[in-house]
């Protein structure tokens, strides 16, 4: 199984620069590859695409040769830099995690969440906590693509080890592909196979020397 | 390096923070009181700059507020800090915040979005500042929206810089720069620091912050377990004296990327005794009764009953 | 992990006083409710009595207790606008999704509807439908109903956009769930509160609302004993010095709609998760 991109284009709006041009990139089950670009060049849209979060402008995004499909589970599934954002303030965490589907004890075991916090509300937990929260529930849904948007970036280098032990044993079992977006080199030399050089296409912000 | 002098430009002594907040869980109607820092004494000389370590959600952030006395109303503040040797009292912060001692926000919505760049940062040395962070003159002309998330936080740099401040406290400067930025903005402070004023760099990155900081103090639910020399980072576990710090140096990626089980105490849930007793292998029943003290060990503070001179004891 | 029981804490008596009006208000209702008709009924040998302790409100031309007559005026005008408010409520929310999850178009025409009725003095709205539907009852209700909707359609509107653009949502998409799940699920817990806090707050407008119009003669029938009725009855008889006919059904009225106001204004501040920290 292939999770590619076909000559994808992106902007945000028909006035603005477009931010990726004619991307082409892929990435195969069982693989962990690493997105790296300075930052402002697109790396967090093309996370977005490949999950199906945005729809690209032109060109396609197919897993297999076939497009993402549009109702159902997304195979492709997303974990974001910011988990407070991703999980409903309103919702205790059982129901966060029961949103994906079955619930999965051995996944909640080795993320190490208690089962306390299930009954909490998103605000009582930290970020840490809440990011596995997430994890588990991108885990959970049976997606065999995860792309990994800086997900350990606010959090303490103990809670991403753990983390990413977690992710990494389960896509080894499962045999996913992950896409792993970090500014962290030494974790990305870490975990991934290869590392893609994102090019830039003038981007839709302001373009800076970045080398000084 | 330091260049060492008697009075400190800062002096926290005891601090503690908490906050008065209804409980939603249980009874919407009851209200508890959060302990966010307790017990915190740190200090920072001109010349120097200071890194506080710590995850976020362990109270890191607050630390700075309660230093320029911008926390919320319903926050209570005990101890004493001292601003060159100057007893700090909520005026005496209204006066010296933004002049003496200056704010790099963790936010990028700090900045004035209806306002272009240039009417907010605005002093001598501009020009020579912005080149130093990488920012293109042009910037000046800039709304917030137009910038990029690693320019506008070099913009929030800049504002810092430009004042006259003799204490710089950066609260995560550095989140959504690439390294390179990162590193620039980093060294901007370090060279600030070496032009004679003190530098507070609170960071969740340990990796950046060794690198630039003359001292670490370690932020573990609230409270510093340990402050170290930066060389001690570099020198590897078995230089560092807080099992928390020496299980945080074995995760990073570069290391061992070894994760520890368990999980940071958050306000409300604290342990009776020392907060990382849950997670120790080296615990023992007192820890589980009593918080350790802070006390000096080989030229850096500890808070831990066993932590021990010998390198290697806990390897 | 310190707990206070000792003193009321901001919330407690903002809840206390809340409750506190909601029994005064439903108290006030049901005695208007339940008043035979016989306590407020013709009595011409107590004609035109000035306030007393057997007639605190003092009685009007035809002899009939004015608290009795007053307290039996407000529980009508209360039930007429409470239930043009309710009904108002339920247009409100539905023209508020329907704008916010609609196509542009639909939007669009939302948006300049409710900017067209917020436009024309909603009195002058209101005696046009009342008067065109015939008056009375059915009028009353249709006005009031027909014109209160718009601010808080925008409310909804408003929040609805501003969800609709969470992350969460758009992740609860992604994990397979429908339109109609996410509303229910997501949204709607999120629309609750305000637009329980939108609701009691329409309440005094509607109640105002038609007492005006009733006033003015195109509400409700004379016969009713509603408090615009009251009060238009009175204005003849104020150069007869029987200002107590005028004043004090008047005064009960304004301090019945100031106390849901505040009963509303109150509500909102225990919702507001900003007041879970001071």
């Amino acid at each position: 199984m292939r999770l590619e991109t076909k000559k994808l284009s992106f902007r945000y709006h028909t006035r603005r620069e477009w931010v990726l041009k004619d991307l082409d990139f892929s990435v195969e089950k069982g693989e962990c590859i690493g997105l790296s670009a300075p930052s402002g060049s697109g790396k967090s849209t093309l996370a977005l695409l490949l999950a199906g979060y945005l729809k690209p402008v032109r060109g396609e995004i197919q897993i297999d040769g076939k497009p993402l499909p549009q109702g159902g589970i997304c195979p492709v599934q997303l974990i974001y830099q910011h988990p407070e954002q991703a999980v409903d303030p309103r919702w205790r965490l059982r129901k966060v995690l029961e949103e994906s589907g079955q619930i999965r004890e051995d996944i909640l075991d080795s993320l190490g969440i208690e089962r306390a916090w299930m009954d909490r509300f998103p605000r009582e937990l930290s970020g840490g906590e809440l990011q596995r929260f997430c994890v588990a529930r991108a885990l959970m849904s049976g997606a065999d693509f995860l792309v990994c948007d800086e997900i350990s970036t606010m959090l303490d280098v103990i809670t991403q080890a753990q983390i990413w032990s977690v992710v990494c044993a389960e896509a080894q079992k499962r045999d996913m592909g992950i896409v792993v977006i970090t500014h962290n080199q030494c974790l990305a030399k870490r975990l991934c196979s290869r590392i893609y050089e994102l090019p830039s296409y003038g981007g839709n912000y302001l373009q800076t020397g970045t080398n000084i | 390096m330091a260049n060492k002098q008697d009075v400190p430009v800062l002096e926290v002594d005891g601090l503690s923070v908490s906050f008065r907040m209804y409980d939603d869980t249980d009874n919407m109607l009851a209200q508890k009181n959060l302990q966010v820092i307790s017990d915190l004494s740190m200090h920072v000389h001109a010349g120097e700059v200071l890194a506080v370590a710590g995850s976020s959600g362990s109270g890191k952030s607050l630390l700075a507020s309660a230093i320029l006395g911008i926390l919320p109303e319903n926050a209570a503040v005990g101890g004493a800090m001292r601003y060159q040797g100057q007893e700090m009292t909520p005026d005496s912060q209204r006066r010296l915040r933004g002049t003496e001692i200056a704010l790099v926000p963790q936010s990028v919505s700090f900045l004035d979005p209806l306002m272009r760049v240039g009417a907010q940062v605005h002093g001598d040395g501009r020009a020579h500042i912005f080149r130093r962070l990488g920012l293109p003159e042009e910037t000046v002309s800039c709304y917030p929206f137009q910038l990029s998330g690693g320019m506008a936080r070099r913009v929030l740099v800049s504002t810092a810089l430009i004042t006259n401040a003799q204490l710089i406290i950066a609260d995560e400067p550095t989140p959504g720069m690439s390294l390179d930025q990162a590193l620039e903005a980093l060294r901007f402070f370090r060279e600030t620091a070496d032009d004679g004023k003190a530098v507070i760099l609170i960071t969740h990155d340990i990796d950046l912050a060794f690198s630039f900081a003359d001292r670490i103090a370690v932020f573990y639910a609230g409270m510093i377990v340990e402050t170290a020399r930066a060389e001690d980072f570099s020198t590897g576990a078995d230089a560092l004296r807080h099992p928390y710090t020496k299980a945080l140096w074995r995760a990073l990626p570069q290391n061992g990327f070894e994760p520890i089980a368990g999980f940071q105490p958050y306000a409300g849930s604290m342990p009776k005794g020392c907060p990382f007793a849950p997670r120790c292998s080296f615990r023992s029943p007192r820890c589980e009764q009593e918080i350790p003290p802070i006390r000096d060990l080989c030229e850096g503070e500890v808070r831990c009953f066993y932590a021990q001179p010998h390198q290697g004891k806990y390897a | 992990m310190k707990r206070d029981k000792n003193r009321w804490n901001k919330r407690t008596k903002v809840l206390i006083l809340t409750v506190m009006l909601t029994v005064v208000l439903l108290f006030i209702y049901m005695i208007g409710l339940l008043i035979p008709g016989e306590a407020a009924g013709t009595d011409l040998r107590h004609a035109g009595q000035a306030p007393s302790w057997a007639h605190l409100f003092g009685t009007d031309n035809l002899g009939r207790d004015l608290l009795m007559r007053s307290l039996k005026g407000l529980s009508v005008s209360m039930t007429v606008g409470i239930a043009a408010s309710c009904i108002s409520a339920v247009i409100a929310i539905l023209v508020g999704i329907a704008a916010a999850i609609g196509s542009r178009h639909v939007d669009g025409v939302v948006n300049w509807i409710i900017d067209l009725m917020m436009g024309i003095p909603h009195t002058v709205l209101i005696i046009l439908i009342s008067f065109s539907l015939g008056r009375g009852l059915r009028g009353v209700l249709a006005g009031i109903a027909a014109t209160h909707w718009t601010s808080l359609a925008r409310l909804i509107r408003g929040e609805v956009l501003q969800l609709r653009s969470q992350h969460y949502i758009a992740v609860s998409r992604r994990l397979g769930k429908t339109s109609g799940w996410i509303m229910i699920h997501h949204m709607l817990p999120h629309l609750a509160p305000q637009f329980t806090v939108g609701l009691i707050l329409m309440f005094p407008h509607a109640i105002l609302h038609e007492a005006s119009i009733s006033f003015l003669g195109y509400g409700l029938p004379p016969e009713q004993p509603a408090i615009g009725i009251i009060l238009a009855e009175s204005m003849r008889y104020l150069s007869a010095g029987m200002w107590w006919m005028a004043v004090l059904p008047g005064l009960m009225l304004v301090v019945i709609v100031l106390m849901i106001d505040r009963m509303g204004e109150n509500l909102r501040k225990v919702i507001d998760p900003c007041s879970a920290q001071e």
